[in-house]
């Protein structure tokens, strides 16, 4: 067994946080306050091997390792947990199109996207396919050489933003799960819009979006996989994205405790820093045990699906404890600032309303208990 | 075009605290950098390299085992090959020593058009090294490089070299020395392209001192020249003062009254 960092973890670790504290951290309260989607800094990520490390060098990847792609995440998210969420739903249709997608298919997308030239979405949620994500109500019929989609989608992260979706459609209603597919959808396409634009509690500088589709035809060439094969490939791509979203929910919490530790050396009341004090110290005891708790499940969750074993009940447990982690570490962090936390000018109230949709997305915490128990039942 | 960057590892100073017992620096647990201005070196080569064709960039250092890491980092930024020179005979070799053993080893690499330093190294600030090598190699000179052209066709560089209040505009042929500071350029992250494909699969080339032709008695500790008799943390004589006053008109009329008593006005 083996704990320590690869040279390469420590290197993209080294050159993420430098990146981090240039190009993210001095922005991160003005897009957040403007809801203002930071797309140079998506790209200047694609330039510097961000967004493409652990896909194959062909497709213009970094031949890399999937922890080294969630290191990024949570280094990220320490600073910017809108970023991050950008980040991490960005790598979930370049992972789906890798694994699913044709020839063509790859080298039409998967370089530009690497290179943040292009940014990525997926879409599975409907205003009645939540948790419930087989009641897929959008529809995609043959019609010769294209398929026609109608129907919308809702809380599609990156929304609006991004230049190509995967999109889930029921092509054979009769067949439940077995009937939906998933298709490549690029920006502009006729008949395909963007509708409302979501005003959010946190995570405001990632753009989450309703999609609508009128008649929207695409070439038979845009399914990805086979069809029938959505359901299967949205829960490949959302256990994988859970482990970013559990990186994410790490970042939050450490960046949220190392901002905490700092500000209780400075502030002095009753004569002493509010460090000293042991009532203090024990529930900065409690957030460091939760957040290494989380931290070697993710890694671990990561690890397993880097070496190709199954993966999905341990990167369901990293969600649920990472992202419970985020909300209990942040919500301390900003009753522990005091008057402090409560105000816009420290980050905390920020990382605390970012941390809540860790609980929610990418599957809700109540949905990764199903996925567990369901495993440990069987 | 080969382009050979001396780079040096220091202690993060940011980071770095001081014995006041001693007067000595505490290395433990902290990180070890590439030497700021070397790497506004380093940054300037991978730009002529992006811009010029066949263009070579070559990172040498001197130092302990550890300074490999360094130099796996200037790889990731987009070297293409990295040499450390490694001996227990160069421990301990000031300015003088230093440059003669980088000198020996630039004689052995040979063909270089530009050798990169940087302007001084946050750990020792002497400044001196680059300049010693563009005397032991007989190589013009250009310091405090600010902005840097390569004409190639012509085979000569036209940089700016800052002083204090301005620049000069200097040409020179090359092969040649320059000396950069870090108004020259930002230098790049480390890619993760870099760090998987290069940095951690390119060999970094190890010499001894039985790979060089060099002068034993000017290397090392011994063959130093500089000797230092004591380390101190400089006291602070007296405390700054910071002037109050409603507008600043009334503080710039304060200062002017203690200007006048100290008689420096």
């Amino acid at each position: 067994m083996n704990f320590d960092f690869t040279n390469e973890q420590k290197m993209i670790k080294q050159s993420i946080e430098a990146f981090v504290k240039n190009e993210i951290e001095p922005i991160a309260e003005e897009i957040d306050k403007e809801h203002r989607f930071p797309r140079e800094t998506i790209k200047k990520l694609g330039e510097n091997g961000f967004l493409s490390i652990p896909f194959p060098t062909e497709y213009g990847g970094a031949g890399g390792d999937t922890i080294s792609k969630n290191i990024v995440i949570e280094e990220i998210a320490k600073k910017c947990g809108a970023t991050a969420a950008i980040v991490s739903v960005h790598y979930l249709p370049i992972n789906l199109i890798l694994r699913f997608g044709t020839k063509e298919h790859k080298e039409k997308y998967i370089s530009k996207l690497a290179h943040g030239e292009y940014i990525g979405a997926f879409a599975l949620t409907e205003p009645n396919a939540g948790s419930d994500a087989s009641n897929v109500q959008t529809t995609a019929v043959l019609d010769g050489d294209e398929y026609v989609l109608n129907g919308s989608k809702c809380f599609i992260t990156n929304g609006g933003e991004a230049d190509v979706y995967v999109i889930l459609a029921m092509t054979d209603k009769s067949k439940g799960t077995r009937g939906i597919s998933a298709f490549i959808v690029e920006k502009d396409t006729p008949g395909f819009s963007i509708g409302k634009i979501e005003d959010k509690m946190g995570i405001c500088a990632s753009s989450t979006a309703e999609l609508i589709f009128e008649n929207c035809r695409i070439q038979k060439e845009n399914l990805l996989g086979k069809e029938g094969q959505g359901f299967k490939l949205a829960m490949i791509g959302l256990d994988s994205g859970r482990i970013g979203m559990a990186s994410q929910a790490l970042g939050l919490a450490e960046g949220a405790l190392e901002e905490t530790i700092q500000y209780l050396k400075e502030r002095e009341q009753f004569g002493r820093p509010l460090i000293k004090f042991q009532g203090l110290q024990w529930y900065l005891a409690d957030m460091h045990s939760r957040i290494e708790a989380s931290r070697w499940l993710v890694y671990r969750a990561s690890y397993l699906e880097q070496t190709g074993k199954p993966f999905t009940v341990e990167a369901a447990t990293a969600k649920l404890v990472a992202s419970e982690t985020a909300m209990y570490v942040t919500h301390k962090a900003v009753q522990m600032h005091g008057g402090y936390g409560f105000m816009k000018d420290y980050p905390l109230e920020r990382m605390m309303r970012d941390a809540k949709i860790t609980e929610i997305y990418e599957g809700t915490s109540e949905i990764m208990k199903i996925v567990i128990a369901s495993q440990i039942t069987r | 075009m080969k382009i050979v960057v001396c780079v040096k590892q220091v202690p993060d100073t940011n980071e770095v605290k001081i014995n006041h017992e001693t007067g000595t620096l505490i290395r433990e647990g902290v990180p070890s950098i590439i030497n700021p201005d070397d790497k506004n070196a380093l940054e300037e080569a991978l730009r002529i390299k992006d811009i010029h064709k066949d263009v070579t960039v070559t990172v040498l250092s001197m130092g302990p085992p550890q300074a490999k890491e360094a130099l796996k980092e200037a790889l990731a930024m987009g070297a293409d090959e990295a040499i450390l020179l490694t001996d227990r005979a160069f421990a301990g070799s000031d300015t003088w020593a230093t440059a003669t053993i980088l000198s020996a080893a630039l004689s052995k690499i040979g063909d270089y058009d530009i050798v990169f330093c940087g302007r001084q190294a946050i750990d020792g600030d002497t400044a001196q090294v680059g300049p010693e090598i563009a005397e032991f190699l007989n190589l013009p000179q250009i310091t405090y490089v600010s902005n840097l052209e390569v004409d190639e066709d012509n085979n000569k560089v036209i940089a700016h070299r800052s002083i204090e209040d301005g620049y000069f505009v200097m040409e020179s042929k090359m092969p040649v020395l320059l000396t950069a500071i870090k108004d020259l350029n930002t230098p790049r992250y480390m890619s993760a392209w870099g760090i998987f494909q290069n940095a951690n699969t390119t060999e970094i080339m190890e010499w001894t001192v039985d790979d060089l032709t060099v002068d034993l008695t000017q290397i090392g500790l011994k063959g130093s020249p500089t000797n230092v008799y004591k380390t101190f943390v400089p006291t602070r004589k007296f405390e700054g003062e910071i002037l109050e006053g409603e507008t600043p008109q009334d503080k710039a009329r304060e200062f002017l009254v203690r200007m006048k008593e100290r008689h420096i006005l």
